[in-house]
């Protein structure tokens, strides 16, 4: 693991939030990011359901990318997310865990470019999609 | 000719409460987030009860831009919803009590939903107003507005779209 991934991933690892979600992190390295979010009755969105609630998955999507654009070779440090657009294609099935793969696919001296999709078991059917941009910034 | 009676106030206050309550306390991730909502008539405030665990960067310290993204969600689609059942809910037709028990009340959907992080979101309270720019048969479009400490420097807005419940025979 590089210098910057594992600088990355402990920065993950201290967000308060993240830990709140139960995120974790499985793959981060060249502006790539992976993140699962574990089945958990307290983000329910509607009890009679037991889905996920979409405003769960959009904290997991923006940590993903953030941690994306940080995992950049040509990004020097932090980041913070200018605008972020989620898609919702389904209800993510309840019991199941969500994964979300980020990729940094473009960045400039200011600003990191990022899309997102997340799944849970059954990969062929996304169940959300993301697109933002985030600032660059510097040590 | 007479106008029937004003009903007492506390009869309409008690009414619109605990509808309100019955449709934002029975969602665990609203509880998760300690969401709250503020009624005034039919108008709603979103509150987002600060705490420490609703942190995203832990140096500055500000809010997790993903909690901020929630927030509006949760508040979108919460208006959204209590001006769907308004009517029912004053006419009687809909009991507070079976907002979360009835199987044909159903809520929005999100389709999709875009934030623009404006500021950072400072380690207090923050407030969110969704505004309904259309809601049609099928699909409704809201408009979010967030801030903190004065409403006019906004710290987040958002807009999204989303499916209504299809009546009479809801989708499972």
């Amino acid at each position: 693991m590089t210098d910057k991934a594992k600088l990355a991933r402990q920065f993950i690892q201290a967000i308060p939030h993240a830990k709140a979600l139960g995120l974790d992190l499985t793959h981060i390295a060249e502006g790539e990011a992976v993140i699962t979010m574990p089945y958990n009755a307290d983000l329910v969105g509607d009890p009679r359901t037991g889905v996920i609630h979409g405003g769960a998955v959009s904290a997991m999507m923006d940590t993903c990318c953030g941690a994306a654009v940080m995992s950049h070779p040509a990004a020097p440090g932090g980041t913070a997310t200018i605008d972020l657009r989620i898609d919702y294609m389904r209800a993510a099935t309840p019991g199941q865990a969500i994964t979300t793969r980020a990729t940094c696919y473009h960045i400039t001296r200011n600003v990191a470019f990022v899309r997102a999709v997340a799944t849970d078991d059954d990969t062929d059917r996304p169940v959300a999609t993301a697109a933002g941009s985030f600032t660059v910034e510097g040590r | 000719m007479t106008r029937k009676r004003p009903e007492p106030m506390q009869v309409v206050k008690q009414r619109r409460d605990a509808a309100l309550n019955a449709l934002v306390s029975g969602v665990p991730y609203i509880r998760f987030l300690n969401i709250t909502f503020d009624r005034r008539g039919d108008e709603l405030t979103g509150v987002l009860n600060f705490d420490d665990k609703l942190i995203g960067n832990p140096f500055l310290p500000a809010i997790h831009g993903g909690v901020t993204a929630a927030f509006l969600e949760v508040t979108a689609v919460i208006t959204l919803s209590w001006a769907h059942l308004f009517e029912r809910i004053e006419s009687g037709d809909l009991a507070p009590e079976d907002i979360l028990r009835d199987e044909s009340i159903r809520f929005p959907k999100t389709i999709d939903f875009t934030i623009d992080y404006l500021r950072s979101g400072l380690p207090r309270d923050a407030y969110a107003r969704a505004y309904i720019s259309r809601a049609g048969r099928r699909y409704a479009s809201v408009r979010v507005e967030a801030w903190q400490d004065h409403h006019d420097k906004l710290y987040a807005q958002g807009s999204g779209h989303f499916l209504m419940p299809q009546d009479p025979s809801p989708e499972r």
